[in-house]
């Protein structure tokens, strides 16, 4: 099963309301965003909302207010992140779905360890040797299921699964019984004073982790179209016998893969650490990378389309929060919004690659 | 009804008796896929108690045709009959019901399952399938057609032969009165397939009605009471039992010939080996360029061991025997691709046995393997990066690790040009183009650049007649150009045609050499014989 | 150590691994369903969803605990519809559609939940049991395991009613093909995409159902996103079991105790963080995958839409 089987098998069959050519550029652009509007306008009408009262909310919360942007590019930079983590590993068909445990235990042992090294060194120095501590936690948490796949053959998806719900876990007994903050009640790890955080980006209230995210989505994408290296890690995933037969080092670079998937998410927990959060509660699971995995599906891997969908997805998702307040529909209705447009985006690539079938031929 | 029993050339089946009247007529058949006419008007009407043969060429729309009988697809024009009614064949599940039961040239069994439960797939989901019974009937089976299949074997693990049997079982039980069997030969040793002969006039014998799929005249031969002959989509000609009982081989060959490809075949590309044979005693003198010792290689099932051979400068040495005698191991182990338990490897002076495939490579051997898109290609990838597939990072298509774009470029447009690959652009993706051009790119990936010695794996296989000659040629060019060939091949008119000296292998060991020259047929027959006895 | 291991203690540890272990079970046994006939099945998780509030919710305005279940797993069964008609017939993304379907029931029942509930929490009454005569009174394990909620009983009934259908009807046969090899099913006359439809659906309601005894037996209400990685664990159970219920339940049962063991160690007198027990399993797992090693045996066409004709 490998990223490229799922994306290229599709079902022959269309419905032939489908096929006009003329509804090919709006179903694949506009359509998906406007009939999810369209869907979920409708339910928010029958939970007695005013739908443009909504939506407004969310825009001016999420996109043109200056606190809503900036907002909204902050929390772009952890799922920056995590977009570039899954992009090599799907690429290279390894199906890290442990991103979240990898994400979580970094951001702990980064809270931990950056109040506790900032009384001894630099400002700067600090943040550097975090960002690579998480990385390293990062990768240090996929090794098992890396070697497990490289030289057992063991799936993948079961061990790195295994290894999300022990990180959570892990992550909160580190929370609650070793990097405990003595001075609160609230069960949580002592909290990096604002100074010592990542720096802002030219006096806004924008996180430099967003340049961090930015660099990296666009390096993965870089490495893995530009590159030796990339174009040996999309072999692997393509096609792992011909990677073989072109006497490819498939084990060692399945490593490669899982060390630089992980360490990359595992960053990301620190850039939301020490750019945003400042400590780790008790409990604190966002759950950024399983939120992630299809929007990388829907970019095709792409660099800039991951960008792209992410940010969108940070408008909703920040708009949405702010929109509960203000007209009084709760943040969940967020989820429903994302879940339509993933499920309306993927119908329309669908129908997409079903026309270019139909015209290639 | 027929009622003569025993092979061809005792009964000829139902040939001499009044035709009889077709369980299954197609009339006026077209089915178009986009940009191609698979199937153009056929007419083709199948008979009870007759083997009738379909003859053609890859892409004459014989799979087309199957599809439409076995109720995968279905015609865009004309109309099939069952029993002279008009019928819409809309799924496999209606061909069944219809009595027409298919023999895939790909085998549609699920591995996982044992023999009798493959037995009782398709059966009504509630019902439980009942293995007791189903065996019973599978042993009756096994005595009627001297067949001896385990009804409890896991269905992965048995040879393909037995597996095709057991396909054959299936339809058989499912009161199938038409048998169709796809390209069924093609995976089978001699023996498997002078077997599936046998139990083909059996079956004709009992009344039942056989289309029997292939490309190869002399298996149509052996096997056919009727032979009809697509062409590009077309049926361009019947054989009638009548006529084709009384006809001679040599006639009936031209003639099928000149039926399936338009043209009579140029005796002189058929000749060409032979014309320089007195060069080829030459070629013994020359340099060795790869001397293999005693190669052993750890695999459980066929273990190749013992393996000794040599190629001098400019030689082809070709390697017979049926597929599965260790032929796939033995040229990966050469490649570098699969470790070696014990043995030396010499490459001009070179002992490479510990060399992965990118230093052997880098040395000069080149491997051409037969399974061209699951292994020697990525479909997805453009025909540029599938050129230097084996050469991933390498000066000057790449400088500290970074692709060199135009330089990439040049290398495949020159290699397209060379070997004549025809594709839209370089970046297209090597999956949309045609077998043989995916076999030329193969090609211009190894041949190209500094290579001394080329294994080839089958290296015409599956390839239609204009793609073979040229793939042919290439290897000869090659070899004269002094590059050391082994070329394995299960087709032995090709290595009669290309090699210098044949070895045979069997059960993972090289059984005897010989010289290619006159009596060279029968002497590689003999080993291989002698060695499966 | 005497202390540990008193009635109490083991009692609580019982029920709590049956409580905690029952909705895992469904929904392993749900995944596996759809794991055999080739469908990786990521929206579980929103199937579960869908059934645990569907199934508070008629519980609750019905007052009929059997009526709750049954539409829990009909909640279930309208999110797997939407899974098999995405993936199944159109074949798009499983995963992306997977994900897709459970952030929005999670949505989407978050919200109905603030709709309706959200200022009063209701509870529904507890669960009548079924006590098993003779067996129920058992010291130790009699109420423990013989006097439940008949829920429960169902759920392990269907262990061995889905081992017995795998094993002894062709229907069994027909899910096991479409997973390993759908052009031999399709081939044999079997339409591939009625059977992964099936399949789908039949994970939905037990997903569904399982879903509904979180809400009705387990906790009694509501609570926005309360499956909580359920799913997860589900499909682990399923992936892990090779296709064999009997192992699912163990599986559960394993999973379940430790998720329950925090509560049952408080009745012994022992705090250790819940997070410190929750970690036995999943550590339990890696370490047996690392010392084993095995080669996960899993469907050769698991994930890989179903096209008649393409090879």
């Amino acid at each position: 099963m490998s990223a490229d089987a799922l994306n290229t098998t599709l079902d022959r069959r269309l419905p032939p309301w489908m096929r006009g050519t003329w509804l090919r550029p709006l179903l694949l652009s506009v359509g998906p965003v406007l009939a999810t509007l369209v869907l979920c306008g409708a339910l928010l009408l029958a939970f007695g909302v005013n739908p443009i009262d909504y939506y407004q909310a969310v825009l001016h919360r999420g996109l043109w207010s200056p606190s809503g942007i900036q907002e909204t590019l902050t929390r772009m930079a952890p799922l920056l992140l995590l977009a570039a983590s899954l992009t090599v590993a799907f690429r290279a068909g390894i199906w890290n779905l442990g991103g979240d445990g990898q994400f979580l235990l970094a951001a702990v042992i980064v809270a931990a360890a950056a109040p506790a090294l900032s009384p001894l060194l630099p400002s700067w120095a600090v943040l550097v040797l975090c960002l690579m501590l998480a990385t390293a936690i990062g990768a240090l948490w996929s090794v098992a299921p890396a070697l497990l796949r490289a030289y057992q053959g063991v799936n993948e998806i079961i061990t790195t699964l295994m290894m999300t719900f022990l990180g959570a876990s892990l992550a909160n007994v580190l929370v609650k019984l070793v990097f405990l903050d003595p001075s609160t009640t609230v069960p949580q790890t002592r909290t990096l004073a604002v100074a010592d955080r990542l720096p802002k980006l030219f006096g806004t209230r924008i996180s430099g982790g967003l340049v961090i995210g930015l660099v990296a989505v666009l390096a993965v994408h870089f490495v893995m179209t530009r590159t030796a290296f990339g174009l040996k890690l999309r072999v692997v995933g393509a096609n792992t016998r011909a990677a073989i037969h072109a006497g490819l080092p498939v084990p060692r670079l399945t490593l490669a893969v899982f060390a630089i998937s992980a360490g990359l998410a595992g960053l990301s927990g620190a850039v939301e650490v020490l750019g945003v959060e400042g400590n780790v509660r008790a409990d604190w699971n966002p759950a950024f990378s399983l939120t992630v995995v299809p929007l990388v599906f829907l970019a095709r891997f792409n660099g800039f389309a991951s960008i792209l969908f992410v940010f969108l997805f940070s408008v909703l998702s920040i708009g949405g929060e702010s929109a509960a307040r203000l007209v009084g529909v709760p943040n969940f209705f967020t989820l429903v919004i994302v879940a339509v447009l993933l499920t309306l985006l993927a119908l329309a690539e669908y129908v997409d690659h079903r026309h270019r079938e139909r015209t290639r031929a | 009804m027929t009622t003569v029993e025993g092979g061809r050339d005792l009964g000829k089946g139902g040939a001499v008796e009044k035709a009889a009247i077709p369980i299954v007529e197609m009339v006026g058949i077209t089915k178009r896929f986009p940009g191609v006419v698979a199937n153009d008007g056929i007419d083709l009407a199948i008979r009870p108690g007759e083997i009738h043969v379909l003859l053609g060429e890859n892409g004459a729309g014989k799979s087309t045709l199957i599809g439409l009988l076995s109720g995968l697809q279905q015609p865009d024009e004309g109309q099939i009959r069952v029993d002279g009614k008009a019928q819409k064949i809309a799924s496999p599940r209606s061909a069944l019901d219809l009595g027409i039961g298919t023999v895939f040239q790909h085998v549609m069994l699920v591995p996982s399952l044992t023999v009798v439960e493959n037995l009782a797939l398709g059966a009504p989901w509630w019902r439980s399938p009942d293995r007791f019974a189903l065996a019973k009937r599978l042993r009756e089976m096994n005595r009627s057609l001297g067949l001896s299949i385990d009804p409890d074997a896991v269905t992965g693990e048995l040879s393909l032969g037995e597996q095709q049997q057991t396909e054959i079982v299936r339809a058989l039980l499912r009161g199938s009165r038409v048998l169709i069997l796809d390209e069924s030969t093609s995976m089978l040793t001699p023996k498997g397939a002078e077997d599936l002969g046998g139990l083909m006039r059996r079956l004709a014998g009992r009344g039942l009605a056989v289309v029997f799929i292939t490309h190869k005249l002399r298996e149509a031969f052996a096997f056919a009471d009727r032979i009809s002959v697509l062409r590009l989509g077309r049926k361009v000609g019947e054989i009638a039992p009548d006529r084709l009982a009384t006809l001679d081989e040599a006639t009936m060959s031209a003639e099928v010939v000149r039926l399936m490809f338009g043209w009579a075949p140029d005796p002189a590309v058929v000749d060409e080996p032979f014309v320089e044979s007195a060069a080829h005693l030459e070629v013994r003198k020359r340099r060795v360029l790869m001397d293999v010792t005693d190669l052993a290689i750890g695999n459980p099932d066929s273990p190749p061991s013992g393996i000794s051979l040599d190629v001098a400068e400019g030689e082809i040495l070709g390697i017979a025997g049926i597929d599965g005698n260790g032929q796939r191991e033995l040229a990966e182990t050469l490649a570098g691709q699969r470790p070696s338990l014990r043995g030396t490897v010499i490459l001009d002076g070179v002992a490479i046995e510990s060399f992965d495939v990118a230093a052997r490579r880098r040395l000069g051997l080149r491997f051409v393997t037969d399974d061209r898109l699951a292994e020697g290609t990525v479909g997805s990838f453009s025909v540029a990066n599938n050129l230097l597939l084996k050469q991933i990072g390498e000066a000057p298509f790449w400088r500290h690790g970074l692709d060199q774009p135009g330089t990439i470029s040049a290398h495949a447009r020159a290699l397209v040009d060379a070997f004549d690959v025809r594709t839209p652009t370089v970046d297209t993706p090597l999956g949309r183009l045609s077998g043989g051009n995916i076999q030329k790119a193969l090609l211009a990936r190894e041949l190209s650049g500094a290579a001394k010695v080329v294994i080839y794996a089958k290296p015409t296989h599956g390839l239609d007649v204009q793609n073979t000659v040229a793939t042919r040629r290439r290897i000869r060019q090659a070899a004269d150009r002094g590059v050391g060939t082994l070329l394995i091949s299960t087709d032995l008119d090709e290595l009669l045609e290309l090699a210098d000296r044949i070895a045979v292998m069997s059960r993972g060991r090289l059984v005897g050499v010989v010289a290619n020259d006159n009596g060279a047929r029968e002497r590689v027959g003999a080993l291989m014989v002698g060695a499966a006895s | 150590m005497d202390s540990l291991f008193t009635q109490a203690f083991l009692i609580s540890l019982v029920l709590g691994a049956i409580t905690a272990g029952v909705p895992l079970l469904l929904a392993g046994l749900g995944e596996q369903i759809s794991e055999k006939a080739g469908v990786l099945n990521v929206g579980i998780e929103g199937m579960m969803l869908a059934g645990t509030y569907l199934g508070f919710l008629v519980a609750y305005k019905t007052g009929s605990i059997w009526l709750g279940f049954t539409g829990g797993g009909a909640g279930g069964l309208l999110v797997a519809a939407l899974m098999a008609l995405f993936c199944v017939r159109l074949g798009l993304n499983q995963i992306v559609i997977g994900i897709a379907l459970t952030i929005g029931a999670e949505g989407l029942t978050a919200l109905l939940h603030h709709f309706q509930f959200a200022q009063s929490y209701p509870r529904l009454p507890g669960v009548a049991t079924w006590p098993i005569p003779v067996l129920a009174k058992i010291p130790v394990a009699g109420p423990a395991l013989f006097d439940r909620p008949p829920v429960v009983y169902l759920a392990v009934a269907l262990v061995f009613l889905l081992a017995g259908l795998y094993r002894f009807t062709n229907l069994g046969l027909n899910l096991k093909a479409a997973g390993d090899k759908p052009a031999a099913l399709d081939a044999a006359g079997v339409d591939v995409i009625r059977t992964r439809t099936f399949a789908v659906l039949a994970t939905g309601a037990l997903a569904g159902l399982g879903g509904a005894f979180l809400s009705e037996v387990g906790a009694g209400l509501f609570i926005p996103f309360m499956t909580n990685g359920a799913d997860f664990i589900g499909i682990v159970l399923a992936m892990l079991a090779r296709g064999n219920p009997v192992y699912v339940l163990l599986g559960a049962l394993l999973f379940g105790a430790c998720l329950s063991m925090t509560t049952a160690l408080q009745v012994a007198g022992v705090a250790i963080p819940t997070d410190v027990i929750q970690m036995l399993p999943f550590a339990a797992v890696m370490a047996v995958l690392v010392v084993f090693g095995r080669r996960a045996s899993l469907p050769a066409a698991l994930g890989i839409p179903y096209v008649r004709g393409a090879r």
